[in-house]
């Protein structure tokens, strides 16, 4: 019993002296050297896999959206995603700004101030951990995405496996509608990373075939795709447990679609399902949950 | 040809037009359907798809689009001959800038408003119409008695932009999603998904419309000008709180109903205007018969046209109608 406490309290000591090094030293732990040291991220998604590949000590500022993890919400916020406050972000003197692929004109911006940028595309489920791997070349962190990647990778893949060869139920993925009512609802088409996940849990989206991310569409279509699933996604709040019935209750007055009759609505609620980053696997795992509810177990 | 048989002409051509499309609008859609499905009673409701699509789906929203459209192209009638400006719309007042801030506020900072089936977001834009109509009519009244056009127009259009400036500060605190959202419900929706937001309007619309049967020959006179319909017995400001009220109430359940919807407001009076003349004994029946029968087809357009995606009906408005307005406009002239 005696060396249990003595050796919890030596682990309790090495790990204080791990944490207080950096600030003890100034310089961020176990980049390499040459690596950006001053990261800011206005991409969310990229925010939460720079935590994830060990490069948080690294990153100095976060955009106005990012809701995690946790460490994120501390660092100062430079703004929004499509127009940031270039003034904070110059005077936090960064040496890699991470930023959209699409804004050539703030890469200009931030290349006439000496300040390298990191353009991020966001593609379907397989430019995760492309990403991340990419990302960890990039800020000296390449041996830690590489595990990150690999990890999240061997989830994605016991998902594939587990359900290949199980019937496809027809999944209906709705990411926005009015609250407590079937109106102006927008749909995932065929082309995205939360398409992606449908396929990967082993469904078939029903509006696969039209080939572009969101899909508005009204109650006549999806009465007549009659999906057997529908995952409809709640993000940017948290809902109690008599929302989450209340919106359960507003898909029932489509009494005929086969979801409905048995009791197939799957309310969603969380960021991790539709911002891309590593949380994605869980919001894969959780999709895969109401898809083939047995593919945990194998069964 | 006597006033009373070309008055009821006039709403027998155009009442057979909107009634058509009325009948025929639920019958086409992005999904094939079969007639005799949707009226089997031998089939239970919820194990009939076909049924569901006609009486969940394509009903509720052509009968949207007939009340709003009517409503909308009333309205305009109403406005142009209340401010004596051709150029006036139901939107010129500041009614559905007021209704698209509540909306915008609704979808951006969700709070649950929810009331007797009607989601929150019509109920936020009817309550931000509402306030817009009180504001200014509090503006043009408080400096004279009885209703100042000039001021009740410049106070509006004022007003449009003191509330667009605050949707664009709500558009750009709101995160991706919703800004997209946003801008959705701005180009108008007519998939309400039940029959409760309708009957919720409806009211709203009736009372509206039982206003706008008493007002025609008021109109005719107030066209002439205050004085002239005065010095003709009419009571001017009776006249102008009551078409300034029962427009704005009918405008505002409208867009709470379907969105924005533009066009209609400005291009269906005038189009009708070309047809019949400008007496508004035949122009504002006509106009609510019209404007009703063009939304159902514009919305029949919209769900059709890409399916299975749905075209946003504000959009269709002024890409269908424009070119036929201007072709009118030319043969006329």
């Amino acid at each position: 019993m005696r060396s249990l406490v003595q050796l919890a309290t030596a682990a309790a000591l090495i790990a204080a002296v791990a944490c207080a090094r950096p600030e003890a030293s100034g310089s961020r732990p176990g980049a390499q050297p040459g690596a950006p040291q001053r990261i800011i991220s206005i991409v969310p998604a990229v925010t939460e896999m720079l935590f994830a590949i060990g490069a948080g000590p690294q990153v100095v500022a976060v955009s106005s959206f990012d809701t995690w993890p946790a460490d994120a919400l501390k660092l100062p916020k430079v703004g929004a995603l499509l127009d940031p406050d270039i003034e904070q972000v110059i005077r936090l003197r960064p040496d890699l700004v991470i930023v959209y692929g699409a804004e050539s004109e703030l890469r200009a911006k931030l290349g006439r101030a000496g300040i390298k940028t990191y353009p991020y595309v966001m593609g379907g489920l397989a430019n995760l951990t492309k990403t991340m791997r990419d990302l960890g070349r990039q800020v000296g962190r390449a041996a830690e995405a590489e595990a990150a990647a690999a990890a999240i990778d061997a989830r994605f893949d016991a998902i594939r496996r587990r359900v290949a060869g199980r019937p496809k139920p027809r999944t209906l993925l709705v990411f926005g509608r009015e609250p407590g009512s079937l109106r102006a609802i927008d749909a995932s088409g065929g082309v995205g990373f939360l398409s992606d996940i449908v396929e990967l849990a082993g469904g078939e989206n029903v509006f696969g075939a039209v080939k572009r991310e969101s899909v508005r569409v009204g109650t006549e279509e999806i009465l007549a795709a009659r999906p057997q699933i529908v995952i409809d996604l709640h993000y940017g709040r948290d809902l109690a447990p008599d929302q989450i019935d209340r919106e359960r209750d507003a898909w029932k007055s489509l009494g005929s679609l086969p979801a409905v009759r048995e009791g197939k609505i799957a309310i969603l609620v969380g960021n991790q399902f539709v911002v891309p980053g590593p949380r994605l696997v869980d919001a894969a795992e959780a999709i895969a949950d109401v898809v083939h509810p047995q593919w945990r177990s194998g069964r | 040809m006597p006033l009373r048989r070309r008055i009821f002409l006039t709403v027998a051509l155009f009442g057979a037009v909107a009634v058509a499309a009325l009948v025929l609008a639920p019958m086409v859609g992005s999904a094939p359907i079969s007639l005799r499905r949707v009226f089997d009673r031998s089939i239970p409701f919820t194990d009939n798809p076909d049924a569901q699509i006609f009486f969940i789906s394509r009903l509720p929203r052509t009968l949207a689009a007939a009340l709003v459209g009517a409503a909308l192209a009333a309205s305009g009638v109403v406005f142009q001959a209340l401010l004596r400006n051709p150029l006036a719309t139901p939107f010129t007042l500041g009614v559905s800038s007021g209704a698209a801030l509540g909306a915008m506020l609704a979808i951006t900072f969700p709070v649950s408003l929810a009331f007797a089936g009607v989601s929150t977001v019509p109920i936020a834009s009817f309550a931000g119409a509402l306030g817009a109509v009180a504001i200014v009519y509090f503006l043009s009244t408080v400096r004279r008695h009885g209703l100042s056009t000039t001021v009740l127009l410049l106070a509006g259009i004022t007003l449009n932009a003191f509330f667009s400036s605050l949707i664009l500060f709500v558009q750009y605190l709101a995160d991706f999603s919703q800004t997209m959202r946003t801008v959705r419900w701005l180009m108008g929706d007519l998939d309400v998904g039940s029959y409760a937001p309708i009957l919720a309007a409806l009211p709203f619309l009736l009372a509206g419309f039982a206003v706008f049967a008493w007002l025609p020959r008021a109109l005719n006179l107030l066209t002439l000008g205050a004085d002239a319909a005065s010095a003709r017995g009419v009571d001017v400001v009776r006249t102008q709180r009551l078409a300034f009220f029962s427009a704005s109430l009918a405008t505002g359940a409208a867009v709470s109903l379907g969105g924005p919807v533009g066009f209609i407001g400005i291009i269906v009076p005038h189009l009708v205007r070309l047809l019949v003349g400008a007496d508004h004994r035949l122009v504002l029946p006509a106009s609510a018969l019209f404007g009703a029968a063009f939304l159902i087809g514009c919305d029949v357009a919209a769900r059709t046209l890409i399916a299975p995606m749905v075209l946003p009906v504000g959009i269709l408005t002024a890409m269908i109608g424009g070119p036929f307005f201007l072709w009118l406009l030319i043969r006329r002239g």
